[in-house]
């Protein structure tokens, strides 16, 4: 256990020196929530009073969604960055060392939620302005979803890279999931709005569950049931994908 | 006495299984090979594009799980106990490996932790590789700058860094410039001397030859013949000569005389030029000549050469290694 957390912490911080090395896409993958921010949001005020999006508290509602796409779009196209590392050689270098396989997954992963984080908080503070009122407590334990979305995502990202090895078929691949997802789970306007059969749809997309859970934890509802829903449907979530991406890896050695 | 195997094969078998239109397509890449390298030798593994070189060195260096067949490398078995060839073997793949983004110091010190070094000792060891490979000039730099002879050297010291008893060496030297080529070499040869076995593949025959103790010629998933460079020659046949002449009747006439002649084992006129194969073709030659010299059969040029592992290569394979190459 403790060469797997020794090899995790290695792997993590050479990926964040790679990361820290060109900051500017810390920022640049900020920038689709943050046009929303800017451009969309404005144009729910009026619309406050419809279900699920109380009059006054629009703000309150759209920006745990947000963020859940932040953790969606923000981390589903760092796949990239592992194709060309298979491309270099670097990932067959790493493994004929003895570092444990899951810590060459495990250690991208963790760069990836911990960037996701900080771009979470950023968005958050950026949001203030606007009139965001967000429980405190609320907001913390919401990060961790959106660390648990990020897990999932990156998975899902390194996991299609390590089984293309090649750059053209992932980005059409990881968009035919981002966008449907992200559609489907009420981010943009809560699906409570949507005709029965989308809700239906809705309800079998496990980031529903997420933003569902982000908005009562915004507003400090606590003893809501979607918050633990959530937690669990997208626990179970992160550990099945990261499982699969770990199996593409060990097949890339088969 | 008993000879110390670092690398012990039998009937190792890799069959690579694709999806084509929904139809299930296998490719034998290695059909059944059967090695038995020594300790402190090179060990060349010497064949075309494509006949199977990288995929049993991936098998060796865990990184391709065989389909059939058992394998040992430093007497640990292959299937059961892959941490510990890990552990003691060096690895360097034909794309090198070292991480382009990253200085090339970097990439070392990485490297000697992932082998579980300290990082006090693992930038000390680094810096010890810096010095053996006279790096320290770019070692500081992103290794994305590196020209090829730089890059090949750090990649070698990546596979070196954790002092492996066995090196894997994947076309070490493909793609070098001759200086660095020969620079390569000298480390290689320096790596022998302090005890390390050194199995290396490489589709240059001049490489197995000069470099290598003994070699594996390997073609189409199957190993054809080995031995050492000397006795792989030796068996295809004796010393080429060929006498070119001033006319078609002057080479029919030698050849008429020099027939019979004791260890000249080949023997044809082709134009007004005589090939002959023969035995120990240095000695022989001055008598020849003075057989020919007597019969006024004057000669114009002469051509010796000695058999070439391309020969070799041709005798099992009917076709030669150089036209693969200029393919």
């Amino acid at each position: 256990m403790s060469k797997m957390l020794h090899d995790t912490r290695l792997m993590f911080v050479r990926n964040m020196q790679h990361t820290l090395r060109s900051p500017i896409f810390i920022f640049a993958s900020m920038f689709q929530p943050l046009l929303y921010l800017f451009l969309f949001m404005p144009l729910l005020n009026h619309l406050g009073g419809v279900p699920g999006l109380p009059a006054g508290k629009t703000v309150d509602v759209f920006i745990p969604g947000l963020l859940v796409m932040q953790a969606l779009f923000g981390t589903a196209f760092v796949g990239f960055s592992l194709i060309d590392d298979i491309r270099t050689g670097v990932i067959e270098r790493f493994l004929v060392t003895p570092v444990k396989r899951p810590a060459i997954l495990l250690g991208r992963v963790l760069r990836d939620t911990v960037i996701l984080l900080f771009q979470c908080i950023l968005i958050t503070l950026v949001a203030m302005p606007f009139g965001l009122s967000v429980n405190a407590g609320g907001l913390l334990l919401s990060l961790l979803l959106y660390a648990l979305i990020g897990v999932t995502m990156a998975s899902v990202s390194y996991g299609f890279a390590l089984i293309y090895k090649i750059e053209d078929p992932l980005a059409p691949t990881l968009n035919t999931i981002t966008l449907p997802v992200s559609l489907l789970s009420g981010i943009i306007l809560p699906l409570v709005l949507a005709p029965i059969w989308l809700q239906d749809l809705g309800k079998v997309n496990p980031f529903y569950y997420a933003v569902t859970a982000a908005r009562a934890m915004f507003a400090g509802n606590f003893q809501d049931i979607a918050i633990l829903e959530g937690f669990i449907i997208i626990s179970a979530l992160a550990i099945l994908v990261f499982e699969w991406g770990l199996r593409s890896l060990k097949k890339m050695a088969a | 006495m008993v000879e110390d195997l670092v690398i012990e094969t039998k009937g190792l078998r890799k069959t690579f299984v694709s999806k084509e239109k929904g139809k299930k397509k296998e490719v034998e890449a290695v059909k059944g090979i059967d090695l038995a390298v020594t300790r402190g030798e090179i060990f060349g593994f010497l064949g075309p594009n494509g006949a199977g070189k990288s995929t049993t060195q991936k098998m060796l260096s865990t990184l391709l799980c065989p389909t059939g067949g058992e394998a040992k490398v430093l007497r640990y078995d292959l299937a059961e106990q892959q941490e510990q060839i890990r552990q003691n073997v060096g690895c360097v793949s034909q794309a090198g490996g070292a991480d382009l983004a990253s200085t090339g110091l970097e990439n070392l010190v990485l490297q000697a932790q992932l082998y579980g070094l300290d990082v006090l000792t693992a930038k000390k060891r680094a810096t010890e590789f810096v010095e053996r490979f006279q790096m320290g000039s770019f070692i500081e730099r992103s290794a994305s700058s590196y020209s090829g002879g730089q890059k090949r050297r750090l990649d070698v010291a990546l596979g070196m860094i954790h002092h492996p008893q066995l090196l894997l060496l994947d076309e070490p030297t493909t793609g070098l410039d001759p200086q660095s080529r020969a620079y390569l070499w000298e480390e290689i040869r320096k790596l022998k001397a302090q005890g390390v076995t050194i199995f290396l593949s490489t589709q240059y025959m001049d490489e197995a030859d000069k470099l290598c103790d003994r070699i594996a010629i390997i073609d189409n998933g199957k190993v054809i013949v080995s031995g050492t460079p000397a006795e792989l020659k030796s068996n295809v046949g004796g010393d080429m000569i060929d006498f070119a002449f001033a006319s078609e009747e002057i080479a029919h006439d030698a050849e008429t005389l020099l027939t019979n002649k004791i260890d000249v084992e080949e023997i044809q006129a082709k134009g007004n030029s005589l090939h002959l194969r023969t035995k120990n073709g240095g000695n022989m030659m001055p008598e020849l000549l003075r057989s020919l010299d007597a019969k006024n059969l004057e000669v114009q040029t002469i051509m010796f050469s000695r058999p070439s592992l391309d020969d070799v290569f041709l005798k099992y394979t009917g076709r030669s290694l150089r036209e693969d190459e200029r393919k």
